[in-house]
């Protein structure tokens, strides 16, 4: 579904990605983890297209730069680690901004981007807010929002910055399930950047470790939630207990 | 369940703005000196059509003071509001900035030098055409002063440009301004803007322009919805971000430049209508867009008609009027507004 090769990001002066390779299956899911200033995000944003970048970044087959923006629009979605929440735009209006890569330019949406935006808030259980203007919900009901305007987006590769990051722990579990249950349901492969290792772990197939703007470990969460690897890595002191759905990180004061 | 209604112009509140300009083009043609019955105007204005012959009961005089004298006038003042708030609506987009408005690039103090050269250079035929080659070569080098900035064409460098060029033109015309202090009078009227008519000649100067601006700004403005959300996830929902905001900006400012060039500086209708019409119609620029044109140019006529007949035979400078009634809301949207992003 995506290959990411030799990927090189230069932000500013500094190059922050040094020739990155990943690639994600069809359906998968996988969570890029590492220290603040690995250049998660930044690979996350190379991918979605907000970035220029060297190297090769290739989407069910085709290369991106071969791709124009409505179509890359139609392959990849983002929900950004912070959206923007513009003053006064209603849910409804906000979600239907999702499906801007199928309305001719100067054209409107059709009855069928409206329906296509029905059921996506029908399967968030948004309905009831579609008349709310999105400032007034609260930080998880948002969370579901940007979701769905990101779902309405109709592409198949879903890329989440952070996903949780602002959400309270019970609101994370929320989430990531609705994630996760979407993924079965469209068939959605998926990209994530994650601080919480424990809870990465829990729901990727696949953890990506990126330190210094290199790929430091990529395989199942065994192998790369490893108290070794994170003490290099992470300069972190952890206790790696096995869990029912993957190792759970816990962090263990240093002296 | 309730069907889903996406944020469109409504047709009550579209009547509801062509039932302003009606309403305002309408008491601008019957009130002045002479006042004319309002049916009677409206009589002889759909005679104008070609092919409408009702009988108005005017005598030729009258007929003439309105196809010759108020109508332009009118019309004039109801182009100048309809391009000073649609590209106030524009700008506020563009730049995510509920207190942008269009002179914020230089057009005002471009078209401000203009006028100044024009008027101490005793070519006083020209000004309309100098206010407008300075303001839009204002906005030019404002645009590239931007850009030149960095990779990062952000708003924030274009509107510090705007600020920077807006001060360098502002510092020329003092001095020119210094040089001829005899000149000082009829460069302050012009800055407080009139809506002096000569025949239809304004209207036909400002009139191609209005049509590019209104064309292009309505066409481009579910973008503008869609550029809400910023340039890195408008840029990831297939949109080309600086590129609309360009052609948007280009379109906003054409139409500006063409106002300022037969009006002078009227101050606020480009903030005032477009917040209004945000307040009672949604935030949505499909309809703040269309809606600002149409109220806008209703105000401004309205607004010059309370100029020319509040101290009759005097006139007030319109500038005054709008400033009179815009400021106090420029103070209340200050205060009431929870987000001021640039």
């Amino acid at each position: 579904m995506l290959a990411v090769e030799g990927v090189r990001v230069t932000l500013g002066d500094a190059e922050v990605l040094h020739g990155v390779d990943l690639t994600v299956a069809s359906g998968e899911w996988v969570t890029v983890i590492g220290p603040n200033g690995a250049g998660k995000s930044t690979l996350l944003r190379a991918v979605g297209g907000a970035v220029p970048c060297q190297g090769r970044i290739i989407i069910d087959g085709t290369p991106t730069s071969a791709l124009p923006r409505r179509r890359r629009a139609q392959l990849v979605a983002t929900v950004a680690q912070q959206p923007v929440v513009p003053p006064g735009m209603r849910v409804l209006d906000y979600v239907l901004l999702g499906r801007t890569p199928y309305i001719a330019p100067l054209g409107r949406e059709s009855a069928q981007d409206l329906s296509i935006v029905e059921q996506v808030l029908d399967s968030l259980e948004l309905r009831r807010f579609t008349g709310r203007e999105l400032e007034t919900l609260s930080g998880g009901e948002r969370q579901r929002v940007f979701l769905a305007r990101a779902l309405a987006q109709g592409a198949p590769l879903l890329l989440l910055d952070e996903p949780t990051s602002a959400l309270d722990i019970g609101h994370q579990q929320e989430v990531l399930e609705l994630v996760d249950r979407l993924r079965q349901e469209r068939a959605l492969t998926v990209l994530a950047t994650m601080h919480d290792l424990s809870v990465a772990g829990e729901y990727a197939d696949r953890l990506v470790l990126l330190a210094e703007g290199r790929v430091a470990a990529d395989g199942p969460p065994e192998q790369v939630l490893t108290e070794e690897l994170l003490a290099l890595h992470y300069r972190a002191r952890v206790r790696v207990i096995a869990g029912e759905f993957g190792p759970i990180v816990v962090p263990v004061r240093l002296s | 369940m309730a069907t889903l209604r996406p944020a469109r112009l409504r047709p009550g509140w579209l009547a509801a703005g062509i039932g302003a300009v009606l309403v305002a083009l309408v008491a601008g043609v019957a009130l002045g000196p002479v006042t004319l019955p309002p049916g009677s105007v409206a009589a002889e204005l759909l005679n104008l059509i070609p092919g409408v012959d009702l009988p108005s009961g005017l005598n030729e005089r009258e007929i003439a003071i309105i196809t010759e004298l108020r109508l332009p006038r009118v019309v004039l003042g109801l182009l100048v509001g309809a391009m000073l708030s649609l590209s106030g609506g524009c700008y506020q987009g563009v730049f995510r900035n509920p207190l942008a408005d269009p002179y914020l690039l230089g057009v005002a103090a471009g078209a401000g030098l203009g006028a100044t050269m024009a008027i101490a250079f005793r070519a006083g035929a020209v000004l309309p055409l100098a206010a407008f080659a300075g303001a839009a070569t204002a906005v030019v080098a404002t645009y590239l002063l931007g850009v030149a900035g960095g990779r990062d064409r952000t708003s924030a460098t274009l509107i510090l440009a705007g600020v920077a060029v807006s001060s360098f033109l502002a510092a020329i015309q003092t001095y020119l301004l210094q040089r001829n202090v005899d000149t000082i009078r009829e460069v302050y009227s012009w800055l407080l803007g009139r809506l002096a008519t000569n025949g239809w000649h304004e209207v036909t100067l400002l009139l191609p322009y209005a049509l590019v601006t209104t064309v292009v700004v309505l066409a481009l403005r579910r973008e503008l919805d869609v550029l809400s959300v910023g340039d890195t996830e408008a840029a990831s929902l297939g949109l080309h971000p600086q590129r609309s905001r360009m052609i948007l900006l280009a379109a906003a400012s054409l139409g500006a430049a063409a106002a300022v060039a037969v009006s002078g500086l009227i101050g606020f209708v480009g903030i005032i209508v477009p917040h209004l019409v945000r307040m009672l119609a949604g935030g949505s620029y499909r309809s703040i867009l269309p809606l600002s044109l149409l109220f806008g140019a209703a105000f401004l006529a309205l607004a010059d008609l309370a100029a020319r007949t509040l101290i009759a035979p005097g006139e007030l400078p319109i500038g005054v009027v709008t400033a009179f009634f815009g400021a106090p809301f420029f103070v209340l949207v200050l205060r009431t507004t929870r987000r001021v992003s640039v």
